[in-house]
């Protein structure tokens, strides 16, 4: 039993982590339809930003974590500009393979610039202590990111639900016509939610550097697939179904790998999209809609 | 004087091939052809045929899949468990892995194809992982290791035979009624689909084609590049593929052949640079997407016809 709760405690904070991710996916998939596959690149250079933010200005984690989010914010919104705007009246398709091609983008142009090896995210931005709970060990890191992420998802909760800007969001997603005649900014309405979803992927990408100690340029691609399997979990454009499927997610994985085959610990992640594809393609939230001609 | 046509149409094609393939093997044979140039030219080969088989799929059906690097995977395996651990000869591995891969692609195809689009995508790049990693647990198969000391047994005649095959079945495909059938799917899937056509059955029959093929590409390039591990069939071998298909024109062979033979080319010049080539595939993706989404040939063939044209300056 204690070994279960432990297990437990340490899938919540992978599960965060997961969580973070998903909520960039889903809300972007929301509001114009399309699986931003660069999403973990952006983690990726998130959690460069906090590296070097770390290692060459030593500014503490916190501060890292928010020049990470800033940085990221930057770079969703060009990328929308840059990539995703003129296909926007074009076919699914054509966007997706371009969401692909940035997210090679991302990737190759960092081990250009900083070479394919990885890095250690320095040990004394965060000294890891352990506590002994009841019985249980639960880390500091832990506990760290954990509640970082549970303090974003409630601004985000704040901002989707209390204020003007989400508003508009939440109309966009619903039907954009509509929300143009309403007299709301498309295209500025989608460029804040790249904004928010890549400010939460950069948190996540700096807790992915606190929770594993490394960082290096193709991390972004395995935590982002499963961040979108998490999504998918939970019903893609849903924002608490993202967050109910990353803590799944991350729970399955701790399970798998302490009690089953570490070796597994992939394609598990990618079994549960499958199975959630054939059975309930809408996720757990998500309603059947019938198909439009 | 159409089906005159026809004939001599068939014979230059005829002596066009029998021209490239002796003019090679000649090359070859009297070491004109170095090594260096050799493994690219069997690179080229291979390329053409992943290009052109996921070109059926991607192209032709209009069904992105990500997941084709996995089929090359299976025939891979399965063509050395054959030759190398159980004594066959060659053609009983290819045929071995054109099965296998081919029964891959029913047993992932008919579930995941009833879903559309981005959907469809996510699940094939989930299966070629799911491939990927049941191999590294596989300890017959030696994990992650890999396979060492594979049997040469490509040699250009195979080579040759294995590219022609695939155009050739695959061109074949698209201009039968099955042809036909399976673009009006891409074009509309309800429409075609209200016209009787039965969807599932034809977009199954296309994915499995195209694994199959795949699964021969993979059996080709275990028996020519000595050793097979599973990283090297990960998802951006898939999106390697993916480029050459998307580059050619999505709908078109020739588009593929063209592109699989400048990927190639491109792959070897930049040999030295690993990280600027995969930066130029990503610019290539992004700018063929926003500039021109159906690709550099969109569905339009070269055909002799079209030199014939260029030829006498007629429009």
């Amino acid at each position: 039993m204690l070994e279960l709760t432990q297990q437990i405690v340490n899938g919540l904070s992978l599960g965060a982590i997961y969580a973070l991710i998903a909520l960039g996916y889903t809300m972007v998939y929301g509001i114009i339809k399309l699986i931003n596959f660069a999403h973990g690149d952006i983690m990726m250079v998130g959690a460069f930003v906090g590296y070097f933010s770390l290692t060459l200005f030593g500014t503490n984690i916190i501060i890292a974590m928010l020049a990470a989010m800033l940085t990221c914010a930057v770079f969703g919104v060009l990328i929308e500009k840059i990539a995703y705007r003129p296909l926007r009246n074009s076919t699914r398709i054509a966007a997706l393979i371009t969401a692909i091609g940035v997210s090679l983008f991302l990737e190759y142009v960092t081990i250009f610039l900083i070479g394919p090896s990885q890095k250690v995210f320095p040990d004394s931005a965060f000294p890891v202590k352990a506590y002994d709970i009841a019985g249980l060990s639960i880390l500091n890191k832990d506990l760290f990111v954990f509640i970082s992420a549970v303090v974003l998802m409630l601004i985000l909760q704040y901002i989707i639900k209390w204020t003007k800007t989400g508003k508009a969001m939440r109309a966009v997603s619903l039907d954009q016509e509509a929300a143009v005649l309403m007299g709301i900014s498309v295209d500025k309405t989608i460029s804040i939610t790249f904004a928010i979803g890549s400010a939460l992927a950069a948190a996540a990408g700096v807790m992915v550097g606190v929770y594993y100690n490394t960082v290096n340029p193709l991390m972004g691609i395995i935590p982002g697939l499963k961040a979108f399997v998490a999504a998918v979990l939970g019903g893609i454009g849903i924002i608490p179904g993202a967050m109910v499927g990353g803590f799944v997610m991350g729970l399955l994985e701790t399970m798998v790998s302490g009690y089953g085959n570490s070796l597994y610990r992939d394609a598990v992640a990618f079994g549960v999209l499958i199975l959630i594809l054939l059975i309930k393609p809408s996720g757990i939230f998500g309603k059947d809609t019938g198909e439009k001609v | 004087m159409q089906k005159n046509n026809k004939w001599i149409k068939f014979a230059t094609e005829v002596i066009i091939l029998t021209v490239l393939f002796s003019l090679v093997q000649y090359l070859i044979t009297a070491g004109l052809l170095n090594q260096y140039y050799q493994i690219n030219l069997t690179s080229m080969c291979i390329n053409i045929i992943l290009a052109v088989s996921l070109s059926l799929i991607n192209g032709f059906t209009g069904q992105l899949s990500l997941g084709h690097a996995g089929f090359m995977a299976v025939g891979a395996y399965m063509s050395v468990i054959v030759t190398n651990m159980w004594d066959y000869p060659f053609i009983a591995g290819l045929l071995a892995a054109c099965a296998a891969a081919g029964l891959a692609g029913f047993i992932i195809g008919v579930p995941t194809l009833r879903l559309k689009g981005d959907y469809l995508a996510i699940a094939t790049l989930a299966f070629g992982e799911i491939i990927r990693v049941t191999l590294q647990n596989i300890d017959y198969v030696n994990g992650p290791a890999g396979i060492l000391g594979i049997t040469k047994l490509t040699t250009w005649p195979w080579l040759f035979g294995a590219t022609v095959l695939t155009i050739l079945v695959v061109v074949n495909l698209i201009n039968s009624s099955y042809g036909r059938a399976i673009i009006s799917i891409r074009e509309d899937e309800i429409a075609s689909e209200l016209m009787g056509i039965n969807t599932t059955k034809y977009k199954v029959l296309a994915f499995v084609i195209g694994a199959m093929f795949a699964g021969l590409a993979g059996a080709m390039y275990a028996h020519y590049f000595y050793i097979i591990k599973p990283e090297t069939f990960n998802f951006l071998k898939s999106f390697d593929i993916l480029v050459m298909v998307v580059l050619g024109g999505l709908g078109s062979t020739t588009g593929a052949i063209i592109a699989a033979i400048f990927i190639t080319a491109l792959t070897a010049a930049l040999q030295a640079f690993p990280a600027i080539r995969m930066i130029l595939y990503a610019l290539i993706l992004i700018v063929v997407m926003i500039y021109r989404p159906q690709g550099l040939m969109g569905n339009k063939e070269l055909s002799l016809k079209t030199f014939g044209r260029i030829w006498s300056g007629r429009k």
